[in-house]
């Protein structure tokens, strides 16, 4: 049972990535590729009717570990507080600059807005990364179970590490050109003509940027927590993930050339999800490993749920996530396609 | 500063700032589903351009729900961790529910209702209404199931390590709590967007503008806000008062001011508690009510606060009673206000009335308070418990984060809500300033809504 919900909890933050990722991307690109209103208009309409419903999943997999695993919750939430304020601040002025752009015709209202975009979606994605990088690297958990980190110390990953460090700062780079490069195949698919060859052009010197930092984020955390190494010599089996992680950057800029955009969409989503499952597979079966003392790790049988909890909790899982499957993939069904270049349609 | 206080108002002030934006889009996407439903059925365009326009103040209000609505469920963990870590087996469990169940089917069926009007038949585009509608109050209804779990706790096992897990599921889902509490939140919503709606009616028809648009709302507003304001006071009102006497006492003899218990209590209407001289000042009683309300006799003895030891008593007792009498205040003046403009209408003076379009304009903002005085009482009274009877509120907050940083983010958030307020103030009183655009049925935007930066002719007769 903790080994499912493990890998369920995982999966949907998988999915809050590779969705929300895409439009986050594009955001980090919005003020590089877009050079009049129309491409403004353009980018934001590709986003319009998705963005809210790919942030769901983040909302919706934070409750399916609160519940299912209360205690990781607790001390995950409380300890990053600093980090978690800054994200929701983000998320707001981001919500925000989406959806009252278009509201009042103005160009000081306007410009005000696209920057604010850029800013929370760039910031956003380097916390996100830095986030996912605290875990790996680990928390000084007490021995009651939590912890503070303050937003930075000495910037070493040492046992009294701050929320930046080297190693996090590494690991948010990773997630702002990997979401970069996502969001820029997410508009060659979705962008008018001029707009969609600007984004092709960038896509290949960052994902060239995309592979270097992965390879220097994989050798950090190999140098930074020495045990998920360990992990994978153990099962072996595992190693089929870098190799995996390797074929979709290489996958990318192969089908970025041959212009199978979809495809290319494809090996930058496979490349995010492999490496979330490559973080938790390392990981596994801890969700909050300690920097300093391994038997303080918050494990799948130290935090998790009732066992009545979890198995009611099963089937109205199945059941809203069948549900919601249907509906995400109706949207994007009746949404497919370009975005046209006039100013009409999606009213962004 | 007190760390728990700190955490208090951290939790206390975004979840009310949150709260005025769910409370009209739920009560609104009712009273959408109706225009579109009259629309549908007699084919009148007039609703449709009406529905049209209630959209698009819907939307902003949603946008602004959303967004304030994330930093709810992240702050169990960040504010309230140990409260989380013992409860989340079971509160996590409804919070993600309404993320599964009703997230995913707004988010979605919103974009289509928003932007798929020329896309999708009249039928299916009423379909996402109702579909908007249904996600709405199928979200209410999972929070108010974690809050009735903290208010009334049901179902629950303890396990070993001090946390607790659902015992029954429908149990948690069937607590009796949570459905006169949801039935007494949505008719308060529903009072909300009514009244906004014939405030906004009221407003042109006094404004000399939009007037046929001014009348339409103003008789969809006074009728649902009738009904609703009537369901609010009974039975669900009623249920709930009833449920709090027997469940919470001690609150109930906070929220009535009743210090001593009494054969044949009075009920306050009006005065001041001292908690010093655990008196009413200047008091205005009636008599042998309160009795008569709860116990249906008006000789029953009510317990009073002296009943039980102080350290359970409301920690915030002046603030509770206030809450409650503001809100039961304005409630009669709701009751009051609608029954006499209903009764205009059904005589057809309501449009050209003067004296009662004024406080209909005025009365707009009150249940906004109203239904802020009613959660502050729930959540008020329910203090000094987190979870009523099993856990104490300042067990519950996260020690490991110092008063320092809590007043820190506190600040940032009142900073980004002044913020917030202002950006609402100005893109609300802009629509309803432009107003309702006439579209002749059949001539439908092509792709959806038109931007609305671009300026439409009005067609409105009166006002052209």
């Amino acid at each position: 049972m903790g080994f499912l919900w493990y890998w369920i909890v995982a999966v949907m933050l998988a999915a809050y990535v590779v969705l929300d990722g895409f439009d986050l991307g594009v955001g980090i690109l919005y003020p590089f590729l877009a050079r009049t209103e129309a491409d403004r208009r353009a980018m934001m309409r590709s986003i319009g009717p998705v963005w809210d419903g790919n942030e769901v999943w983040l909302i919706a997999g934070g409750g399916t570990l609160f519940f299912a695993f209360p205690l990781v919750y607790a001390s995950a939430f409380s300890g990053f507080y600093l980090p978690l304020m800054i994200v929701l601040w983000l998320l707001i002025m981001r919500g925000a600059s989406i959806e009252l752009r278009m509201r009042i015709e103005s160009p000081v209202w306007r410009t005000f807005f696209d920057g604010l975009f850029f800013v929370s979606s760039a910031l956003l994605a380097i916390f996100l990364g830095a986030a996912l990088a605290n875990v790996i690297r680990g928390v000084p958990l007490g021995p009651d179970n939590y912890f503070f980190l303050p937003l930075w110390t000495n910037w070493r990953a040492g046992p009294a590490p701050g929320i930046l460090d080297w190693y996090t700062v590494i690991g948010g780079l990773v997630a702002l050109i990997a979401l970069a490069v996502h969001g820029a195949l997410y508009t060659v698919l979705k962008a008018p003509a001029a707009l969609e060859q600007r984004a092709r052009v960038v896509v290949a010197p960052l994902s060239l940027a995309l592979t270097a930092l992965t390879i220097v984020s994989l050798v950090a955390t190999i140098i930074v927590r020495p045990a998920t190494l360990a992990r994978y010599q153990t099962v072996p089996a595992l190693f089929v993930i870098p190799a995996l992680v390797i074929a979709s950057l290489v996958a990318i800029q192969w089908c970025t050339r041959r212009g199978r955009a979809l495809a290319a969409f494809g090996a930058s989503s496979l490349f995010l999800v492999v490496m979330l499952v490559g973080a938790a597979a390392g990981l596994y079966p801890s969700l909050l490993p300690s920097s300093t003392d391994g038997t303080r790790d918050l494990t799948i049988a130290n935090s998790i749920s009732g066992p009545e909890s979890l198995r009611v909790g099963l089937v109205w899982w199945s059941i809203g996530m069948t549900l919601a499957l249907g509906y995400v993939v109706t949207n994007y069904r009746i949404m497919r396609g370009k975005v046209s270049a006039d100013g009409g349609g999606y009213g962004h | 500063m007190d760390a728990a206080l700190l955490h208090r108002m951290h939790f206390a002030f975004t979840v009310t700032f949150h709260y005025l934006f769910p409370q009209l889009t739920m009560g609104l996407a009712l009273l959408i589903v109706v225009l579109k439903v009259v629309a549908f059925r007699t084919g009148r365009a007039q609703y449709d351009d009406s529905a049209r326009f209630w959209a698009r103040i819907f939307a902003v209000n949603f946008l602004l729900g959303v967004v304030t609505g994330i930093p709810m469920e992240f702050q169990f963990g960040t504010n309230w961790s140990e409260f989380s870590r013992r409860a989340g087996g079971v509160i996590g469990q409804p919070l993600a529910m309404e993320g599964i169940f009703s997230f995913f089917l707004e988010s979605t069926f919103l974009g289509l209702f928003l932007f798929g009007e020329g896309r999708l038949s009249r039928l299916a585009h009423l379909g996402t209404a109702v579909m908007v509608w249904l996600g709405s109050w199928i979200s209410g209804f999972f929070i108010i199931v974690t809050d009735a779990w903290m208010q009334h706790p049901v179902a629950y096992h303890l396990l070993p390590n001090g946390s607790y897990e659902v015992g029954s599921f429908w149990g948690l889902m069937l607590n009796p709590w949570a459905w006169i509490q949801y039935a007494h939140n949505m008719s308060g919503a529903v009072i909300t967007a009514a009244f906004v709606m014939a405030a906004t009616g009221a407003f042109y028809l006094l404004d000399r503008r939009h007037t046929a648009y001014g009348e339409l709302f103003l008789r969809v507003g006074v009728i649902a806000g009738v009904v609703s304001c009537a369901l609010q006071i009974f039975p669900t009102g009623d249920l709930h008062g009833r449920l709090v006497a027997k469940y919470q006492p001690a609150a109930m003899a906070g929220m009535e001011g009743l210090f001593r218990s009494e054969k044949g209590a009075p009920i306050v209407l009006m005065g001041q508690p001292n908690e010093e001289t655990q008196q009413i000042e200047n008091p205005i009683r009636v008599n042998r009510v309160l009795s008569y309300l709860i116990y249906g006799t008006a000789t029953a003895e009510v317990e009073g606060l002296d009943h039980f030891p102080h350290d359970q008593w409301p920690t915030a007792l002046p603030l509770l009673y206030y809450s409650y009498h503001i809100m039961a205040g304005l409630g009669t003046w709701f009751v009051l206000l609608m029954g006499v403009s209903a009764f205009l209408l059904w005589r057809g003076r309501l449009y050209t009335t003067r004296w009662i379009l004024w406080p209909i304009l005025l009365s707009f903002p009150l249940p906004y308070i109203a239904n802020t005085a009613g959660w502050m009482t729930a959540e008020i009274g329910r203090q000094p418990w987190l979870i009523y009877g099993l856990m104490r509120t300042d067990q519950g907050y996260s020690t490991h984060v110092s008063a320092g940083n809590s007043l820190f983010t506190l600040l940032g958030f009142l900073g980004m809500y002044s913020v917030l307020s202002v950006l609402w103030v100005v893109i609300v009183y802009r629509a309803i300033d432009e107003g309702p655009r006439a579209i002749p049925a059949g001539h439908e935007p092509e792709h959806g809504a038109p931007d609305p930066g671009v300026p439409v002719p009005p067609l409105d007769p009166v006002h052209a």
